[in-house]
């Protein structure tokens, strides 16, 4: 049976990880490539790499890092974060990485995705998408959840499907750092309107959120980044407390 | 030992090359027909479409080549499906090493809804083959694909997603796997080190 996939989620910048608390006071959190493979022999299914670093020269670092971890991890990995050229793309490919999230690039670009498709393949094409919900309405948002757009989130990730991605990472920006559970009917929804994977993101505070957002959610994965990295839940106890629910894991 | 992987018009063939050297294995990634033929084991990795890829290989005659080879070969995803008789992806004929058809993951009439592709961590069954032991019977590994190969003769190891396919092949000295052994943690390096045993 397919297993629902746990997705530990590290933010980069400069080539070091760091998770930020209120963003202001970023936190080091250590080496990508040690924690990566931390996580991998944890028996976390897969991983993304998310580089937060603004300079060009930090660009040329985060490539040459995916370089790194592809040597040494032997489990997928997505890289994301402000990606938004082929070139750019093509290059994290041949570093070695499994899959590339976009997000702000395609709202502004929705032909990347087809050509993305197109080069490389749906597989190595995730769309992130993240959205606010206000008054029943939920709006994706660019440049990290700071600009709304005119794109509504069900829409908006079924022309994304149409256009080639081969999965979406939905983050709710309402449950983001909350710690207070997924955004179980947003997924819940948006599985069942598309045919492609559906990874949840944000919100996760303890184990039963991730028995929510398989089981209410509907999600095929679940990604989260402080409760891991700060050892308040560990990836080995969390599968076994979702096979303790009847939710299939690789253990 | 040396391992010859071949180079084509395919995705991410590093990661497999990075996995042997996980190994402590050097590959040569290349297309030289030379240097294919006289290695001591072969990977016909893929990432890729069929159609597209077969033309590539015929026309650097690679088609002919991997067929006649006679040392262990490895296919993986793409590279399996190529070793079979057609795939219903750009309705391709491919390498006919396996007598087994490719064809295109469908939703079931009645019952839930499957995603498509089939992508993420499933278990192997009925595992057979010197590429595989005993303790990797009913354990998980990583598949990315929307086709499959029908269970046939050679079927090496089962998975189950929808219906039941190949998730491995075996026809003297041809191997195959559905999933992606480079990429599925220690038990794909353990099935790699069967191989490289082999």
């Amino acid at each position: 049976m397919l297993a629902r996939r746990i997705i530990p989620c590290l933010d980069v910048k400069d080539g070091m990880t760091v998770k930020g608390i209120n963003f202001v006071n970023i936190k080091t959190v250590g080496d990508p490539v040690e924690l990566g493979a931390m996580y991998a022999e944890q028996g976390a299914d897969e991983l993304v790499f998310l580089d937060i670093t603004a300079s060009h020269e930090g660009r040329k670092t985060f490539v040459e890092l995916v370089k790194r971890i592809a040597r040494h991890l032997n489990i997928p990995f997505t890289v994301g974060g402000g990606i938004g050229h082929l070139n750019d793309i093509e290059a994290l490919l041949k570093a070695g990485a499994d899959k590339v999230s976009i997000n702000s690039a395609a709202i502004r670009n929705p032909e990347l995705i087809n050509q993305m498709a197109l080069h490389f393949g749906s597989q190595f094409v995730v769309v992130a998408i993240d959205a606010l919900e206000k008054d029943g309405k939920w709006t994706a948002y660019v440049n990290g959840g700071r600009i709304p757009t005119d794109r509504e989130l069900f829409s908006w990730a079924k022309e994304a499907e149409d256009r080639g991605a081969g999965e979406i990472l939905f983050t709710s920006m309402n449950h983001d750092g909350t710690k207070n559970g997924f955004a179980c009917e947003a997924t819940a929804r948006l599985s069942d309107e598309l045919h492609i994977p559906i990874i949840a993101s944000g919100g996760a505070g303890n184990m039963d959120h991730f028995v929510d957002v398989f089981i209410r959610g509907k999600a095929d994965a679940g990604l989260a980044a402080s409760i891991f990295h700060y050892r308040e839940i560990t990836v080995p106890q969390l599968k076994q407390h979702l096979k303790n629910h009847g939710i299939p894991v690789r253990i | 030992m040396k391992i010859a992987v071949i180079k084509y018009n395919a995705g991410n063939i590093m990661s497999v090359d990075y996995a042997l050297q996980r190994l402590g294995v050097h590959a040569i990634v290349t297309q030289d027909h030379e240097l294919i033929r006289s290695a001591d084991k072969v990977i016909f990795p893929g990432v890729g479409e069929a159609s597209t890829t077969m033309r590539y290989l015929k026309k650097h005659g690679l088609d002919k080549l991997i067929c006649e080879l006679r040392q262990p070969v490895l296919g993986i995803c793409l590279g399996l499906q190529l070793m079979c008789r057609h795939s219903e992806e750009g309705d391709t004929d491919c390498l006919g090493i396996f007598d087994t058809d490719v064809l295109k993951f469908r939703q079931p009439e009645k019952s839930d809804r499957y995603k498509i592709p089939h992508m993420g961590w499933n278990s192997i069954n009925k595992v057979r083959s010197p590429l595989f032991t005993a303790e990797h019977e009913g354990k998980y590994v990583y598949f990315v694909h929307s086709y499959y190969a029908s269970v046939c003769q050679a079927t090496a190891a089962e998975t189950n997603y929808i219906v039941p396919f190949s998730a491995g092949l075996h026809r003297d000295n041809f191997y195959a796997t559905q999933f992606h052994p480079e990429k599925s943690g220690i038990i794909g390096a353990s099935i790699l080190e069967n191989f490289l045993k082999i």
